[in-house]
């Protein structure tokens, strides 16, 4: 019996198959509102330039409240400004891009970095897997922000540290998962096919297994994101961040921390943001849990 | 069950050794440096020279990791640099006072988070269980270092409750303690709560709890008497290890609130770059960090038979 071949349907392209995985998020409320709050954000950094009422580092009224018009009457300082008199609301839009930039960036470094680790652990085993996995529980064992302040306080701070700090203390939670999931996925019969055909176990690692690992690994980005974005802004906040002038929420909230009893609105609005945006992250991760466990 | 407990222990001491390697490498690989920071950047380099000389510094690297490694387990820290006096004189008492912190804060997390984790598993996917899951999304999505200057900002500023910093400048004032242990616990607890009701869920689904149900037995006595004792021995695992979390929230509200603590040393001796301050705090950080991990392996296979006998 002859299977037709026409009766088979053809797979749609990778693109289309990954924009309709996006588009099951809408079944999750959650997701929805995570996927909303992050893209207004990515809008609100792109558009920076255009949206800002003032430029970021330019000195007006020192430590106006929040809907103080300008002297001249024309503007308003939508939610103030800070004891240097630059405009809150125009240093949290500009802010944003660093964040927006950096954390998915040192996301994807750790993720280079511990998938193949965890690869390696899993599908190899043996001693490769025992010193991998004694490593990273080694580093998994400081208390986090430990190990970011003290590996920051030595080589300094910028933003390419910041990239390496983070890849080295993350990457090891993401061998951790990868390397889960390879244990389960090396069993699978069309693995044992791959391997029957002579394939290279870089092959197996890359083209077979990985692929298949992809779900849990999608929401544990997600989360992930929202960390670095929560550890860039405490390097911020413990004044081990970026280097001023240029806005950075963490710093933001850092710089006038002393007087955040006396003049709240410097540093409740910078929190607000980062709160947002990490919220942004954690819903979505959440409802793409559900979406993903759904079916 | 002897053997088990001698592994992990062995484990510890081994992850114990290898942090020591890997902080004497990223701090006292290069002598030079040492000298600066204890000497300051405006020594001379006979200075310098002199100062290595006295303190050993020209032995090979090994000889001088094992001397190091000697002291440290001896509790000899050596000398800080910016205080003057034996790290040890500074570090034990901010140890305590963040004991404190984190007693005070496990006490407010543990109660309410089992609780809430508890209810919001019982019934899964309930109106109840929504809320208090998307509630400790949003509070875990709060950084600590954002919720210390919002909950300052609307209790200090706005309402005036309480006072602003917690330095305990004259004698321990008890009142200076909520703002901080609000801000931890308001991190913390939604993690435990969810994986508390992760855990509790998991077991509502048994076919020991369908039994139970079926059975008749009033839905009450299902929960406490059947349910809770499995689901709560994934959680106590969480709470041992949410230590190490606290580790880390501890230098952002201490640091914020100017409270004496550990955390707030760690951080003052990494930016003045006081050296054997930071490695003493770096290792009671990770002996801290790895002891409640042992203890809470130890824990968990204690209370779950199924490991226990196998």
């Amino acid at each position: 019996m002859a299977v037709d071949v026409q009766d088979v349907p053809r797979r749609e392209s990778a693109l289309l198959r990954a924009l309709k995985g996006i588009a099951l998020i809408r079944e999750s409320a959650v997701g929805v509102i995570g996927l909303a709050i992050i893209v207004f954000w990515v809008l609100v950094a792109l558009l920076a330039d255009v949206i800002a009422p003032f430029p970021p580092n330019q000195n007006y009224l020192p430590l106006a409240t929040p809907f103080t018009p300008t002297l001249d009457g024309t503007g308003m300082f939508w939610l103030g400004t800070d004891l240097q008199g630059r405009d809150i609301l125009s240093r949290i839009i500009h802010g944003s891009r660093k964040v927006l930039m950096l954390a998915p960036l040192a996301t994807f470094c750790a993720y280079a970095v511990g998938i193949p680790m965890g690869l390696a652990a899993g599908y190899k085993r043996g001693w490769v897997d025992d010193v991998l996995s004694f490593l990273s529980n080694v580093i998994l064992s400081f208390p986090i922000l430990v190990l970011y302040v003290i590996i920051i306080a030595t080589i300094g701070s910028s933003a390419l540290n910041i990239l390496l700090a983070v890849t080295f203390a993350s990457a090891p939670g993401i061998m951790r998962i990868v390397r889960g999931l390879v244990l389960d996925l090396r069993n699978r019969e069309y693995v044992f096919a791959a391997e029957t055909r002579g394939e290279p176990s870089w092959r197996i690692m890359l083209i077979e297994i990985l692929p298949n690992a992809r779900g849990p690994l999608i929401v544990d980005a997600c989360l992930r994101v929202g960390y670095v974005i929560i550890t860039i802004g405490v390097l911020g906040f413990l004044g081990l961040g970026l280097p001023p002038p240029d806005p950075d929420w963490g710093g933001m909230i850092n710089e006038f921390r002393v007087m955040a009893m006396s003049f709240p609105h410097m540093t409740v609005f910078p929190c607000l943001a980062i709160s947002s945006l990490v919220l942004g992250f954690n819903l979505l991760a959440d409802g793409l849990r559900e979406v993903s466990l759904r079916d | 069950m002897l053997i088990f407990v001698i592994r992990r222990i062995g484990t510890m001491a081994l992850t114990m050794l290898v942090v020591s390697i890997l902080l004497f490498l990223l701090l006292e690989l290069q002598p030079g440096n040492v000298a600066i920071k204890v000497l300051g950047p405006y020594s001379s380099e006979e200075q310098r020279t002199l100062w290595l000389e006295a303190n050993g510094y020209f032995e090979p690297v090994y000889q001088r990791y094992l001397n190091w490694l000697l002291n440290f387990v001896t509790g000899d820290f050596g000398d800080s640099v910016r205080f003057k006096v034996p790290v040890g004189e500074i570090l034990w008492p901010r140890l305590a006072n963040t004991g404190i912190l984190a007693v005070a804060t496990l006490a407010v997390v543990v109660p309410i988070s089992l609780l809430l984790g508890v209810l919001a598993g019982m019934r899964e996917g309930s109106k109840l269980d929504r809320t208090i899951s998307v509630g400790s999304i949003i509070t875990t999505s709060i950084p600590e270092f954002a919720s210390a200057p919002l909950l300052g900002a609307i209790f200090v500023f706005w309402l005036g409750w309480l006072p602003g910093t917690s330095g305990m400048i004259d004698g321990f004032d008890l009142t200076q303690l909520i703002l901080p242990v609000m801000v931890l616990a308001l991190y913390d607890f939604g993690y435990v709560t969810r994986m508390t009701r992760a855990s509790m869920a998991e077991v509502m689904m048994t076919h020991y709890i369908r039994t139970a149900v079926l059975k008749g037995l009033p839905y009450r006595v299902v929960i406490m008497k059947h349910a809770l004792r499995n689901a709560l021995i994934a959680p106590f695992t969480v709470i041992m290890l949410q230590i190490n979390w606290l580790l880390s929230g501890v230098i952002v509200v201490e640091f914020f609130f100017a409270y004496k603590g550990f955390g707030a040393l760690l951080l003052e001796a990494s930016l003045n770059q006081d050296i054997f301050m930071i490695e003493a705090c770096a290792m009671v950080a990770v002996f801290v960090a790895v002891a409640t991990q042992t203890l809470a392996d130890l824990g968990y296979t204690y209370l779950n038979p199924r490991i226990r006998f196998s």
